[in-house]
């Protein structure tokens, strides 16, 4: 693809590339003279004491230059730089560097992840091997998020517990590293009010058997059943298959508060996990899915 | 003819005297985010947002290099111009205007930056208001400067001048490309370009900034102070002719260095490192000037403080001016990018050159506002190179051990083709390198408070003095 929208701008390029090397080797040029004799005083003075020698350029600085000045138009040659020219050695940072290195990533390291590809996740989660790959893996990838020990953060899910938002056996996990999740719960602070919505909140802490306004909580109870059983459930257990969060165990992804319930219950939450099945690829995918079952499973030996 | 008119030093005494205030307030800024790089509690979490790296970063580097380093410049530039010249200032008036509107210009910096104020260009974070009135400051500061170069008692223009006149034209022409904006409300605007394009014209900006800014008002500072001090004239006129023109034509391109591996276009990539390495022979060309101007009186530097400043101002010039067309070249840069080293880079020119440079200006030019010729102690000054120095060393040792360490931890992999380190292994790792930057920064701000207790008890007491402007030397008559 051209890096230019007009002939015009190659040829401006060039031109301004031609044009500053052209300027240096003028400069250098006429200024190349070598005297001999005594150097002078270049024969102004200004505030009382400042002159100038004349003294002629040091040689191994005009080689030094030269050398530089050299290299340039080597380099320009082999490589891309000259406008839409792109170099004698047909060198690219994304069609060629990018993509052959790849290639050769792939050749080399395919096949010791592809061993992996018939296990099944709780054998690999047992292979001290495979457990290591595929922490790396999650070292690498995902620990930015989840946190390097699998911990989670405020929005971001624990996974080294029994809990899950989207499931827990193997084949969602892995479908859930392969095309990521995308978990949104709509903001209900127009629908309750104010003060439904502290209602509510007193009613969903009661849940999980935190400290709660008992009065509060009754009629957030009625309020739940109208508007967040159908997607949390009369019992409030959640629906893993739309990623409604269980209510009742304790674990909390944004927080347990007062404060926290009731913004989440007005304003709604918003949360993405991008997918990593085509970057990483089946069997990458396949090791990492292990590990994290790992975390909250003990595979049996 | 013997002329009655003093030089307008007024303005010079203001700016020389701001430029130590800031340099404390800016290092003690950059000291108080390298501790918060080892101690993360000092981000003052609880208190809000205000006191966090990513708020005071960008406070240390606008306030080092435009309100301690601008101030050095236009306290120089204009001592330099007048005096080489054989002229008072053009339009004084004007040069009060340049300083009352540089300070509103920093103090307007301290208070939208820590309030997260910014356009989100690196060193050129300042909302639009504020860019408009650097405008205006910048505009005057050229018809001052260029006014006062027109009115000149002399037929030559001194080599020192065309550094600074340079300096102000790029850094105006820089300026109004880069902060070029769409405003949407007082404090908020967005870039007139995009993607890779607003990226390219950000590090063009970057760099000259570093290349202009930085290096060619700098150059015409050595070009004065270095000669006056040392009583030697200038080594090469033939080569400051060569090296100005070099020098400003080649650091136009270096900016794509910045942005080696990134969406750029490789063409630009490629001409950029190559200029960038042309620009090694150029810069040397002030390196040498200066170094060689002193020889024949090199035992000077043994008792001389100033001069001890000056001189090694150079070496750690030429030294990063080394360095940085080696970080230019693509294979070295897939290193040092995104580590410490180009940290340790940056300061070996900023505390080694800009800084070094400017506080041995400063002490030959402070005494003589108050018609002087020393600072109230010598031997201060002896004390503030020392430990300057021994602070810049560990500064960019420590930074250049924890780069290549950063790069190469990023770099290893597994036999399985992983990574062999996640991110978080690296920062564990450069703690005991951070706590020595720090130790460095700590050492260079105690520097600068010497110099600022040697600068009170040098003016204490004393009546400012104005020079009587000098008739030029016969030669040019």
């Amino acid at each position: 693809m051209a890096d230019f929208v007009s002939g015009f701008w190659n040829a401006y390029v060039i031109g301004l590339v031609a044009l500053s090397l052209l300027f240096c080797l003028f400069i250098l040029l006429s200024n190349n003279k070598r005297e001999t004799g005594p150097v002078e005083l270049h024969g102004h003075v200004w505030d009382e004491d400042l002159a100038e020698y004349n003294n002629p350029l040091p040689r191994w600085w005009l080689y030094l230059f030269w050398i530089t000045l050299l290299f340039s138009v080597v380099y320009l040659v082999l490589y891309p730089g000259f406008g839409n020219f792109k170099g004698v050695l047909g060198w690219s940072s994304v069609d060629l560097q990018y993509k052959t290195e790849q290639a050769l990533a792939e050749q080399k390291y395919g096949p010791i992840f592809a061993k992996y590809r018939d296990m099944d996740v709780a054998a690999l989660a047992a292979d001290p091997q495979a457990r290591a790959m595929g922490k790396r893996l999650f070292v690498t990838y995902c620990s930015q998020c989840h946190g390097s020990d699998a911990g989670g953060g405020k929005g971001f899910p624990k996974l080294s517990d029994a809990a899950w938002n989207w499931g827990g056996d193997p084949e969602t996990i892995k479908a859930t590293i392969t095309h990521g999740r995308m978990g949104a719960m709509i903001p209900f602070g127009a629908t309750l009010g104010p003060d439904g919505v502290k209602d509510a909140a007193n009613y969903v802490r009661s849940l999980s058997g935190l400290a709660h306004d008992s009065l509060r909580a009754q009629r957030g109870a009625e309020l739940f059943q109208q508007n967040c059983a159908a997607c949390h459930g009369a019992d409030a257990k959640g629906t893993p298959a739309m990623g409604a969060v269980n209510l009742t165990d304790g674990d909390w992804l944004w927080g347990s508060s007062e404060r926290v319930i009731s913004e989440t219950i007005s304003k709604g939450r918003m949360n993405r996990m991008p997918g990593f099945g085509e970057f990483l690829g089946e069997d990458k995918v396949h090791l990492l899915a292990a590990y994290v079952w790992s975390l909250s499973n003990t595979p049996a030996q | 003819m013997q002329s009655q008119a003093t030089y307008n030093y007024q303005v010079v005494r203001q700016f020389a005297i701001m430029t130590v205030v800031w340099g404390i307030v800016g290092m003690l800024v950059g000291v108080i985010i390298a501790a918060q790089l080892v101690w993360p509690a000092l981000n003052l979490s609880d208190l809000g947002e205000w006191f966090h790296f990513g708020r005071l970063r960008p406070l240390h580097t606008n306030a080092v290099i435009f309100a301690f380093g601008g101030c050095a410049l236009f306290a120089t530039s204009y001592f330099v111009v007048q005096r080489t010249c054989h002229t008072t200032l053009f339009a004084p008036r004007l040069a009060a205007f340049t300083f009352w509107g540089w300070q509103l210009t920093i103090v307007l910096a301290a208070i939208t930056l820590p309030m997260g104020y910014t356009s989100g260009k690196e060193y050129a974070e300042l909302e639009w208001p504020v860019d408009i009135l650097i405008t205006l400051v910048w505009v005057s500061y050229a018809i001052v400067f260029f006014g006062t170069i027109a009115k000149r008692k002399v037929s030559h223009i001194y080599v020192a001048n065309w550094f600074f006149g340079g300096f102000i034209l790029t850094v105006a022409l820089l300026h109004l490309v880069n902060s070029a904006a769409v405003p949407v409300s007082v404090w908020k605007s967005y870039s007139a370009y995009a993607g890779a394009q607003d990226a390219m014209v950000q590090w063009w900006y970057g760099h000259n900034a570093v290349g202009f800014f930085l290096t060619a008002g700098f150059l015409g500072m050595m070009y004065y102070f270095v000669p006056k001090q040392a009583g030697r004239p200038v080594y090469s006129y033939r080569l400051s002719v060569v090296h100005f023109w070099a020098l400003i034509f080649t650091y136009m391109w270096a900016g794509p260095h910045h942005l080696h591996y990134t969406a750029l276009p490789d063409w630009t990539q490629s001409v950029g490192m190559v200029f960038s390495l042309i620009l090694l022979a150029p810069s040397w060309g002030g390196m040498i000037n200066g170094i060689m101007t002193l020889s024949g009186a090199w035992h000077k530097l043994r008792t001389d403080p100033i001069l001890k400043f000056l001189i090694v101002s150079l070496s750690f010039y030429g030294m990063s001016t080394f360095e940085g067309p080696m970080m230019s070249i693509k294979t070295v840069n897939a290193l040092s990018h995104y580590t410490d080293w180009t940290v340790g880079h940056v300061h070996s020119g900023a505390l080694g050159w800009v800084a070094m440079i400017s506080i041995g200006s400063i002490y030959y030019l402070l005494p003589r506002m108050y018609g002087k010729t020393e600072m109230y102690s010598v031997k201060l000054i002896t004390t503030h190179f020392w430990v300057a120095t021994v602070g810049i060393v560990l500064y960019i040792a420590s930074m250049w051990i924890a780069g290549v360490m950063q790069g190469l931890m990023w770099r290893a992999t597994n036999p399985d083709g992983t990574l062999a380190y996640s991110f978080i292994e690296s920062v564990k790792a450069s703690y005991p390198f951070w706590t020595i930057r720090f130790a460095g920064g700590v050492l260079f701000l105690s520097g600068m408070l010497i110099m600022f207790y040697n600068m009170v008890k040098t003016i204490a007491g004393e009546k400012a003095y104005n020079a009587p402007v000098i008739a030029p030397a016969a030669a040019h008559a």
